[in-house]
């Protein structure tokens, strides 16, 4: 009880926790609830300092689970975690030195604005004056400034969260936790926040680790992202890397939308044979993940995928599938049209420009795409 | 919330409360449990001499039949008071709430009082009935005296878990009841009340258990020809300083209380209408 | 409480799921000729509500009777009773006890009932939910029962007609009324306010002082006025404990009934009447008059 939080974790690189940032290290994280699986299952990871990592995943992930191991909240079953080097598994919350940002604000209903961004200043017995100081300056930095007597309840969600993000990082905490803050919020709403957010992160320059199960939200504002199923992390890497090169049929299907042929158990040198049709494959488009070779699909984004009225206008070299148009969605700048595939009828989709042809359900077409659009990825 | 390290903590800050049950109520009641039953050798003679000595079957017989009847009391007053609470407006329910509670926390002395001046002979009630003719009506030291004043207290212990339980039936079945034929009497009968029962039931253990214990009531209303068990308890000990009959008859009204309690929990909620009764006339909003 | 299907009922073509809030008045108002609560209801009910208010306030003009008994209705008009009750020091001293006691008894009590309450709201389990159960008990067990306990007790430990004993037994029996106080307060809380106090440095301590305590203070308060007026009203136990130099006013109240007819009483109901009719409409008033704000 005699250090005061900030002299317990010094952040890594730049001399105080706000600058330059702090790195997070997991490594064979597990907690357990006693649940027939564990809640978060050996993850390990490694959070830049600086960086702004998400992690995102459906409900029951495990991706709360863990900023609450980050945080402190929970204790770890096994596994250790690393502030800056330093070892903080046994370390209780209130001596972490980490903000953190809740889905509902939690902010102390019985103070005002001022006296909420400066509770963690009074915790930590910085002088009246710099309190002061500190606390208009972070108002300022999310353009929040002129309410400083007024009390939560008389502002709306998105001022509420606003405070909530200026009282977690007015401490200069070694990094912000961010537990899905814009879940309550509306679309619009929620959009100029995300910009606010990242807008704070590059002036402030903290780690900061985010969580939520809205993959646009992830893609919009990560440096990289954690993809957690079931427990266990799918995989890391940037936002593009996901996207555009998943390793798994979960992470293809998680990040945007995606027509799947599966392949099973599938020799994947040259050519590949699916329901009748014969695919080049391009064995730079198979993903490095081991379990590919026990079961494999192959994954096409929608807006690689072309359309052909006639067989024979699918380009040489093209891998392609005889296809029915089931219906058309106007999208505004694009039509999404949704097909049903082969002989089976695998519901499929690809994109097409507003007034290139004219579609409708019931047509015969055949959908075709390059083999180096296409990613084998392990089912 | 889950920090481990706090758990021993928790249990330390219920020590007091523990430690102060335990010492005021527990250690006393085990004491007097003692007294009953070694007298000083290992005896169930006092327990025996319950039904022997004459008196205490009387007084234990007479103390049904009045708790029995602030029972019944309480239940005929007490249903339509809390059918009535379900039909009005929120805010109107909770003006009905809190004046059932006011008795309850009124000085228990000012009450009682109240009711001798009330009920003495010479009074407004024997007054009003000797304008009417009847001239021999005597309230005032007589076991209706006594009911009419413990209904006046008892009454939330009724109408809360009845409200509980009326305020969940679905009124459309009566409705329905009526558009397939059923007069309104038939259709309370044979639909809102069968529905009404678990209530019912938590109301009148609840009452008829809590009625049992009444000290300065009978005290005060009744007549010493006319104990109950609480002034018979309360003989024994001070006047007589016979602590093993005491221990005993005292003993026998505490096991019957707490399982008669126990029972109407189980049937519908009487430890959380005590919890409601607890809380006070005045609610807190948020 | 379970839901109120009635509100339904009353309102036929809309929607209404139980647990939501009530109809708007203008469309309950439009089907209450549907079906209207009938007047013999009505009426009975304020019978009720007249059967529980008026007694009581019998002894309001009963105190300024001028008669040597309890005869209604009063004779004349004094204030001699009120008089009598502030200046004969049998009725000072047991005014001064019941206070000193009802005083000691709510700290006591609002200390430990708002330890355990917090205990009990931060443990899960059915330990926890037992002992809430058992500290419940005071309030169901027959006063009488729990006095004559107490007394054999209290003769052997030298603690009757003491203001130990007094404050002692007492606590026992007003702590349930500030747990449940208490509880109900917490039950308010948003656990997720105490995690954010931790993220921002409180240690468990400090932010049960800084964020639970602030939050909580209403019940605690009410805790503490409820464990007052437990203490001061109690009757049977005072009776049980008291000894000839040691009375509190409950007792001497009933002395003046039992004992020798003493129309003070009248002074003394009214003046217990009127206190605590005051000290329940205090911070309903004050909150209405807060919120102004």
């Amino acid at each position: 009880m005699t250090t005061t939080p900030e002299t317990t974790v010094r952040a890594g690189g730049a001399a105080q926790g706000g600058r330059g940032g702090t790195e997070i290290r997991l490594e064979h994280v597990t907690k357990d609830f006693g649940l027939a699986t564990p809640a978060v299952d050996d993850v390990s990871l490694t959070v830049e300092p600086g960086e702004f990592m998400t992690l995102l995943g459906p409900s029951g992930s495990g991706k709360t689970t863990t900023l609450n191991l980050i945080a402190g909240f929970e204790t770890l079953t096994a596994g250790t975690i690393s502030l800056g080097g330093r070892d903080v598994s046994d370390v209780p919350p209130h001596r972490r030195n980490l903000g953190m940002l809740f889905q509902n604000y939690a902010l102390f209903p019985h103070l005002t604005v001022a006296q909420n961004v400066a509770y963690p200043l009074r915790e930590r017995k910085v002088p009246k004056k710099e309190i002061a100081r500190k606390v208009a300056e972070v108002l300022e930095l999310v353009q929040l400034t002129g309410r400083d007597d007024h009390h939560p309840a008389q502002l709306s969600g998105g001022q509420q969260q606003r405070v909530a993000l200026a009282r977690a990082i007015v401490f200069e905490p070694a990094a912000l936790l961010l537990d899905e803050p814009l879940g309550a919020l509306d679309r619009n709403l929620r959009s100029a926040l995300q910009t606010e957010i990242r807008r704070i992160h590059r002036e402030v320059g903290s780690t900061f680790v985010f969580v939520t199960h809205d993959q646009e939200e992830a893609m919009n504002l990560s440096d990289r992202i954690a993809l957690f199923n079931d427990g266990r992390i799918e995989q890391v890497g940037t936002p593009q890397q996901l996207y555009a090169e998943p390793e798994t049929l979960f992470t293809a299907r998680f990040l945007g939308d995606s027509n799947v042929f599966e392949l099973g158990r599938a020799e994947l040198d040259g050519k590949v044979g699916w329901d009748g049709e014969t695919w080049a494959i391009d064995p730079a488009t198979v993903a490095a993940h081991p379990g590919v070779r026990e079961r494999s699909a192959i994954v096409v984004r929608p807006e690689d995928v072309e359309v052909a009225v006639r067989r024979e206008d699918v380009p040489a070299g093209a891998n392609a599938v005889r296809a029915v148009v089931r219906d058309v969605e106007y999208m505004g700048s694009y039509r999404t049209l949704l097909l049903a595939m082969g002989d089976r009828g695998l519901p499929g989709r690809t994109r097409v420009a507003p007034l290139r042809g004219d579609y409708a359900a019931g047509d015969e077409i055949t959908a075709w795409w390059r083999p180096e659009a296409q990613r084998i990825v392990a089912a | 919330m889950s920090s481990r390290h706090t758990r021993w903590s928790n249990w330390l800050l219920l020590v007091p409360a523990l430690a102060l049950l335990a010492g005021i109520l527990l250690v006393p009641l085990i004491r007097t449990l003692w007294y009953s039953v070694f007298d000083p050798d290992w005896t169930l003679e006092n327990y025996g001499a319950l039904f022997t000595d004459g008196v205490t079957t009387t007084v234990l017989w007479r103390t049904v039949v009045t708790a029995a009847m602030v029972t019944v009391a309480t239940l005929l007053i007490g249903y339509p008071y809390a059918y009535l609470m379900t039909r009005v407006s929120p805010r109107a329910r909770g003006v009905l709430l809190a004046i059932v509670l006011i008795p309850f926390w009124t000085s228990v002395m000012a009450r009682n009082f109240a009711w001798i001046v009330i009920l003495q002979d010479g009074g407004p009630v024997q007054s009003l009935f000797a304008f009417f003719g009847a001239d021999d009506v005597v309230f005032y030291g007589t076991t209706v005296g006594v009911t009419i004043a413990m209904t006046q207290v008892m009454l939330p212990f009724m109408v809360l878990p009845l409200f509980s339980t009326l305020g969940g039936i679905d009124r459309r079945l009566l409705l329905a009841a009526r558009g397939l034929g059923s007069s309104p009497t038939a259709a309370f009968w044979k639909v809102f009340w069968p529905l009404s029962r678990g209530g019912v039931m938590a109301g009148v253990i609840l009452v008829f258990t809590l009625s049992l214990g009444f000290y300065v009531t009978p005290a005060l209303l009744g007549s010493p020809q006319e104990s109950l068990v609480a002034q018979l308890l309360a003989q024994r000990t001070t006047l007589l300083l016979d602590f093993a009959a005491a221990g005993a008859l005292g003993m026998v009204v505490l096991v019957v209380t707490l399982v008669l309690v126990a029972w109407a929990n189980r049937l519908g909620g009487a430890v959380s209408a005590i919890g409601v009764v607890a809380a006070g006339p005045v609610k807190e909003s948020r | 409480m379970t839901p109120i299907a009635p509100e339904t009922a009353q309102n036929p073509t809309l929607e209404a799921a139980p647990g939501s809030p009530p109809a708007p008045k203008a469309a309950r108002r439009r089907y209450r000729h549907v079906d209207p609560i009938p007047w013999w209801l009505k009426a009975f009910g304020g019978l009720v509500v007249v059967f529980f208010i008026l007694p009581t306030l019998f002894v309001i003009p009963m105190s300024f009777s001028d008669a040597q008994t309890f005869e209604f209705p009063p004779r004349g008009f004094t204030w001699r009773l009120y008089e009598n009750f502030f200046t004969n020091p049998v009725w000072l001293d047991s005014l001064r006890n019941s206070f000193l006691v009802a005083v000691l008894t709510a700290v006591l009590a609002t200390t430990v009932g708002t330890a355990a309450a917090v205990a009990l709201w931060r443990l899960p389990g059915r330990a926890a939910r037992l002992v809430r159960t058992l500290l419940m008990v005071p309030i169901v067990a027959p006063a009488i029962v729990v006095a004559v306990a107490v007394y054999i007790a209290f003769l052997g430990w030298r603690l009757t007609g003491t203001v130990t004993g007094y404050v002692l037994a007492h606590t026992a029996i007003a702590v349930p009324y500030v747990l449940v106080s208490v509880t109900g307060a917490l039950g308010g809380l948003d656990p997720r306010l105490l995690r954010a106090a931790a993220s921002l440095g409180s240690s468990p301590g400090r932010a049960f002082v800084r964020v639970t305590m602030p939050l909580i203070s209403r019940g605690i308060l009410t805790g503490a006025i409820f464990a007052f007026i437990v203490s001061f009203d109690e009757v049977v136990l005072a009776l049980f404990l008291r000894s000839p130099v040691f009375q509190t006013m409950p007792v001497q109240m009933y002395n003046s009934v039992t004992v020798e007819i003493d129309p003070t009483i009248s002074a003394a109901s009214s003046i217990m009447v009127v206190a605590v009719t005051v000290i329940f409409l205090l911070p309903p008033l004050l909150r209405g008059r807060g919120r102004r704000r």
